[in-house]
């Protein structure tokens, strides 16, 4: 058995469908990925479509929120090169955003907000990489519009 | 003064009572529409419907001319953010967060949301401070300063025991502030006190002299609070 580098170590809070379909590619391109979930359910939405566990893939997974250090720390985000956090909530993923690169300093921290105003904000005045789902369904919805309008 | 409240729980709701009382303007801003459409039959224009976490509810509530933003929700996430918010986008002078679960104290320290109170630690130092003969409680923090106010009561084995202040050794840093006998009100001392057995000293210190303070004070005193 050859041993593989990863090329980075990928923590994600939050794996509900983006957050788990973003882990399973992740962990597909050889990354290492380390999954936090408070819902223990989360670990079958990973391995949906997987041969395999999650764990046999190579994944981790930890039942926590984001927002307790000692979660966190199961996680391995001492270790974690890239921070996602894609939990259902703003408020959430706001917060655990800046804990991971202020107490942690995690280097690529990327967090889904869906209000566009605060995912602006956040993007420009704290430096998150924030993507904001209410935007791009903006767009679609625009563009669809214009297509059936001719 | 003007103050935008957001949550109106028992806390939000008994907080922008008592400003208005006080003649503040006040806007208190709740979410949950059950809740908010009772509170307009008291407040009538001085509550908004609305995710308080939402820049423009915060935007239609006032907060760019707020004097102070209040957030007392039950969820500290969203109080860090309202507060995080009012702070560096609407520049509002001052803040006030309530922290629901006490761990989360040290995530609004690091994200700038100060002060923030936390019920559960108001009350646990109360509790500390009832108890008799337990050394040192902390009584102010003042993290933005670097100081931080302590009580401790003297024993009959303290080295300061019997001593005037001036001739206590206490570490650079520290200064009493002011001495509680039992029975008589507390005072300010002056270099001639003498602090004896029983009385409870009030200083003032820099952080991380809590144990060379306890040693003088009440040397066998259990380390307790902060």
């Amino acid at each position: 058995m050859t041993t593989r580098v990863p090329a980075m170590f990928v923590l994600i809070v939050g794996a509900g469908r983006v957050g788990s379909s973003v882990a399973r590619s992740a962990l597909a391109a050889g990354h290492e990925v380390s999954i936090l979930d408070e819902d223990p359910l989360s670990h079958e939405r990973l391995e949906v479509g997987l041969e395999g566990s999650w764990e046999d893939n190579g994944g981790r997974f930890t039942v926590g929120t984001g927002i307790e250090m000692e979660a966190l720390t199961a996680a391995g985000i001492d270790q974690a090169d890239v921070f996602i956090a894609s939990t259902d909530g703003d408020n959430t993923n706001l917060t655990i955003a800046q804990i991971a690169r202020k107490r942690y300093g995690v280097e690529h921290v990327i967090v889904r907000v869906l209000d566009p105003a605060r995912s602006d904000w956040y993007a420009e005045k704290h430096g998150l990489n924030t993507v904001c789902p209410t935007k791009h369904a903006i767009q679609q919805f625009e563009q669809a519009l214009v297509t059936a309008a001719g | 003064m003007y103050v935008v409240v957001t949550g109106g729980g028992k806390v939000g709701l008994n907080l922008a009572r008592e400003l208005i009382g006080n003649g503040h303007e006040v806007t208190l801003i709740e979410g949950w529409r059950p809740r908010y459409l009772r509170i307009e039959q008291e407040l009538e224009h001085a509550v908004q419907y609305g995710d308080a976490t939402e820049l423009w509810v915060l935007e239609r509530a006032g907060v760019q001319r707020a004097d102070l933003v209040v957030a007392v929700t039950g969820d500290d996430e969203d109080n860090m953010l309202i507060c995080q918010v009012a702070k560096e986008k609407y520049m509002c002078a001052r803040i006030i967060a309530r922290v629901n679960n006490p761990r989360n104290v040290q995530h609004f320290k690091l994200l700038g949301v100060q002060p923030a109170v936390s019920a559960t630690d108001l009350i646990l130092n109360l509790i500390e401070h009832d108890i008799p003969g337990h050394g040192l409680v902390h009584l102010l923090d003042l993290p933005d300063e670097q100081l931080e106010i302590i009580e401790v009561e003297v024993t009959e084995d303290a080295p300061a025991a019997g001593l005037r202040v001036a001739d206590m050794e206490l570490p650079e840093g520290s200064l009493v502030i002011s001495v509680l006998c039992p029975g008589k009100p507390g005072f300010v001392p002056t270099a001639d006190t003498v602090v004896n057995p029983g009385d409870e000293v009030l200083l003032v210190l820099d952080p991380g002299l809590e144990e060379q303070i306890t040693m003088q004070f009440n040397p066998n005193g259990v380390r307790t609070g902060g």
